[in-house]
């Protein structure tokens, strides 16, 4: 790499936001997290519970949106929602888009958080269900105070895998018109195809960069919330 | 891959591996200037790899295996004229970012792709024609007479495809307050104008007329009619090419004996869009 | 834990109860389905127009079925490809060699970091550059490179981790019996371990399945592309994302059954815990 290389691809930085694009990939995981860890907490009591037709409802959620590219959930989301029924999330329009986009990215991975919760409940022992029926709780007490909480612990690790994957998959937010990362770097590229190779780098480094230390916190996270047996 | 070994369309390697040779004796072996070599005159040998779009209705849209649209119809004019019958051609999907690396690589013999010719293209590839002009404008709802050109979007939604430099055009020059929808494709923005949570679609006037033409979209969307830059469709050639004056002479022929109208007709005729009349048919330039 | 010991048997009341709150929560969701089925006609996207191309064999011969065997020839390929990567990179991260283990290690962490359409948007314009491929093979390498390189990673980290779950006594036998480490890793513990990882090594098919639509975006002609297509050039974008969509699920649902079947009936294969799920990685299985 000669110095004209390097001083051209510095030269980007000041033309391009790139750290602005990161940010809002960050904000579109944040705000999908949550929402998805909502949703998916939900599935999954729905998927334990007494219940057939709530049982039912919760599996056929999970395989239909499994199962679908999340593009095309993405594009459902700006031309069927906002497009066809007419939801607006906010009175803003790119805001609108952003707030369809997380939307989006949340119903898609809180199918993934529900498997994730249910490979959570498989860690807990029997005996721990037959304990708490065995002193009189119900159901939903049953649950919520003694399934879910250790089911959420037992399930740090395949949370954080879910964590992982709806970061990169922000990046799909491009195709409901959310200006991104992915978005920014196909324009970078198109400009400059003569500093491709760092551009890429670049991008690719940020995204290391960010979901490396999520994978070791959730890997330390998980051992250190395991439930000794 | 297939790489080089197609770089000539015309050797008989090629002829027989692609299967579409009509002739049956081996093709004259021509060295060098990719491009098809053989010029006018009835029965040329081989075919010719011709780069279109494969996502424009009206035109260049590939239906199953049958392709449609101006573009399809001008490139098979052109490359009859060239001594090419219609199944000698090899349609080739030419997107945007690639038409220039394509013809560089000789990886096709020419581009009829709504390829605007510029200067900075021109340092690299040549050009033929124009054989269309276009220009910039909008598309709207039927019934909608409150637009009639890209000063009137100031406050209203605007779709054009990701990464489109024609909508941030409309954003930076005429109306700052115009809201933005990208999406991946124009199918998705006539989607979202006929549903009426966009008001305008922007790109080239004819672009738009292909897609108001289809029978699906007829009496629902119109083309505004007041284009507001000049876009010159050429004909994509490599550099070193030697078929420039005759594919010049090809659409000269093809404006001159009526097939141009008729094709513009048969193609977007049903969006009662014209196009801008000073301007069309255009003179084509003189080969450099 | 089977669902039965978390609940008891509803009684009578509560099956009372039940049905009410069935019938309330169906008339609930029969209320919005048919709110947006009123505003969807109202846009007119219940017309049979927009629904009955999808019923004619042409439809389906020149769009959707090249699409679809264009999305099973990149998921094939990509299959291959994250097959060899994973072998090739997980039994490098198990090597005796520190060198090996460190590169491949790098190789594996960097690729399941990165965002499969990052991948793909780069190959695709690179590719295009280095001119030695034919154009219209140019999407299809990039979608095979994007998606081997990550699920190859994927697959790697299957490998280390699913030799690490067999019980130690399996590599001592190995030893014992006179293979070196590197023929006790190929020939005793990677193929175990391959088994103990089906399920997780399905789902992850399954990823690759549906990731080729990304493709769509930097033009390479499959399923989605191929819908998409079709309702650009017929006004019915909407109606035929839905088909595409049906389509992707029906396949990969049907591909999820075939691969639980297969895990439990190879499971007795292997000493390792065939129903273990994929454990802690730094990346993920469920893009």
């Amino acid at each position: 790499m000669d110095e004209g290389y390097l001083d051209q691809f510095v030269s980007l930085f000041d033309q391009y936001d790139v750290l602005g694009a990161f940010w809002v990939n960050i904000q579109l995981t944040a705000y999908a997290a949550v929402l998805a860890l909502v949703i998916g907490t939900v599935l999954a009591v729905m998927r334990i519970s007494p219940v057939p037709s709530l049982r039912w409802a919760g599996t056929t959620y999970v395989t239909l949106l499994r199962n679908t590219p999340l593009t095309i959930i993405i594009v459902f989301c700006v031309l069927g929602l906002w497009g066809q029924l007419g939801i607006t999330l906010s009175s803003d329009f790119q805001t609108n888009f952003f707030r369809l986009a997380v939307l989006g990215l949340a119903v898609y991975h809180a199918a993934f958080v529900c498997e994730a919760l249910r490979s959570g409940v498989n860690t807990v022992p029997v005996g721990q269900a037959e304990a708490a029926r065995a002193i009189g709780l119900g159901f939903w007490p049953a649950a919520r105070l003694v399934i879910l909480p250790q089911a959420f612990r037992g399930a740090v690790a395949p949370l954080g895998n879910v964590l992982i994957a709806l970061i990169k998959n922000s990046t799909v937010a491009a195709a409901g018109s959310v200006a991104e990362t992915s978005g920014l770097m196909k324009t970078m590229i198109e400009f400059r195809p003569d500093v491709i190779l760092a551009v890429f780098l670049t991008f690719a480094i940020g995204y290391v960069i960010i979901v490396v230390p999520v994978g070791l916190a959730t890997t330390s996270l998980s051992r250190r919330l395991a439930v000794a047996r | 891959m297939r790489a080089r070994r197609l770089a000539l369309a015309l050797t008989a390697v090629a002829a027989l591996t692609l299967g579409a040779c009509s002739g049956g004796d081996d093709a004259p072996a021509e060295t060098g200037g990719a491009g098809g070599g053989e010029t006018s005159g009835g029965g040329a040998d081989g075919t010719i790899r011709i780069g279109i779009k494969f996502d424009q209705p009206g035109l260049g849209f590939q239906d199953g295996s049958d392709y449609t649209g101006f573009d399809v119809d001008v490139a098979k004019y052109v490359a009859g004229e060239l001594g090419y019958g219609p199944d000698q051609i090899e349609w080739v999907q030419a997107p945007s970012a690639q038409r220039e690396t394509m013809l560089q690589n000789g990886q096709v013999d020419m581009i009829f792709a709504t390829y605007s010719i510029t200067d900075k293209r021109k340092e690299v590839v040549a050009f033929a024609g124009p054989y269309f002009v276009a220009g910039q404008d909008l598309l709207v709802a039927e019934d909608d007479d409150s637009i009639s050109g890209p000063e009137d979007l100031e406050g209203k939604n605007l779709c054009s495809v990701t990464g489109s430099t024609s909508a941030q055009r409309i954003k930076d020059e005429y109306a700052a307050g115009t809201n933005l929808l990208e999406q991946p494709g124009y199918g998705e923005c006539v989607t979202a104008l006929v549903a009426g949570t966009v008001d305008a679609v922007t790109t080239d006037d004819i672009i738009l007329a292909g897609l108001a033409a289809l029978p699906a979209n007829e009496g629902k969307v119109k083309v505004v009619g007041n284009p507001f830059s000049e876009e010159n469709y050429g004909v994509g050639l490599p550099k070193d090419n030697d078929v420039c004056q005759d594919v010049n002479t090809a659409i000269e022929k093809m404006i001159s004996d009526g097939a141009w109208q008729k094709a513009l007709d048969d193609n977007v005729g049903a969006s009662g869009y014209t196009p801008n009349e000073s301007l069309n048919p255009p003179k084509v330039d003189t080969c450099a | 834990m089977s669902n039965l010991v978390l609940f008891d048997v509803p009684g009578p009341r509560t099956r009372r109860r039940m049905v009410v709150v069935n019938v309330v929560a169906a008339l609930v969701v029969a209320g919005i389905a048919a709110w947006a089925l009123v505003l969807l006609d109202r846009k007119g996207q219940l017309e049979p127009a927009m629904w009955e191309p999808f019923a004619q064999p042409r439809t389906w011969t020149a769009y959707l079925l090249p699409g679809l065997l264009q999305t099973l020839r990149a998921a094939g390929l990509a299959i291959v490809g994250s097959a060899v990567f994973g072998l090739v990179f997980g039994m490098g991260r198990l090597s005796g060699s520190r060198v090996v283990r460190w590169v491949s290690g790098t190789v594996v962490e960097f690729f399941r970091a990165v965002p499969v359409l990052l991948m793909m948007v780069f190959f695709y314009s690179g590719i295009a550059q280095l001119r030695v491929v034919d154009p219209p093979d140019v999407p299809l390498l990039a979608v095979v490179l994007a998606l081997t390189l990550y699920n190859g990673s994927v697959f790697a980290e299957l490998v280390r981790s699913g030799v690490h779950n067999l019980p130690k006594g399996q590599r001592e036998a190995a030893l014992v019996v006179g293979l070196r480490p590197s023929q006790s890793l190929r020939l005793v513990e990677v193929p175990q371990a391959l088994i103990a990882m089906l399920p997780a090594i399905a789902s992850q098919l399954v990823v690759i399945l549906k990731d080729t639509a990304l493709g769509a975006i930097i033009t390479y002609p499959e399923l989605l592309d191929a819908a998409r297509r079709f309702g650009s050039g017929n006004g019915n974008m909407l109606q035929a994302l839905l088909i595409a969509a049906l389509v992707f699920i029906v396949i990969n649902y049907a591909l999820t059954t075939l691969a639980e079947r297969l895990a439990s009936r190879v499971g007795r294969l292997t000493a390792g815990d065939a129903t273990a799920e994929a454990p802690a990685m730094a990346a993920t299985t469920t893009r």
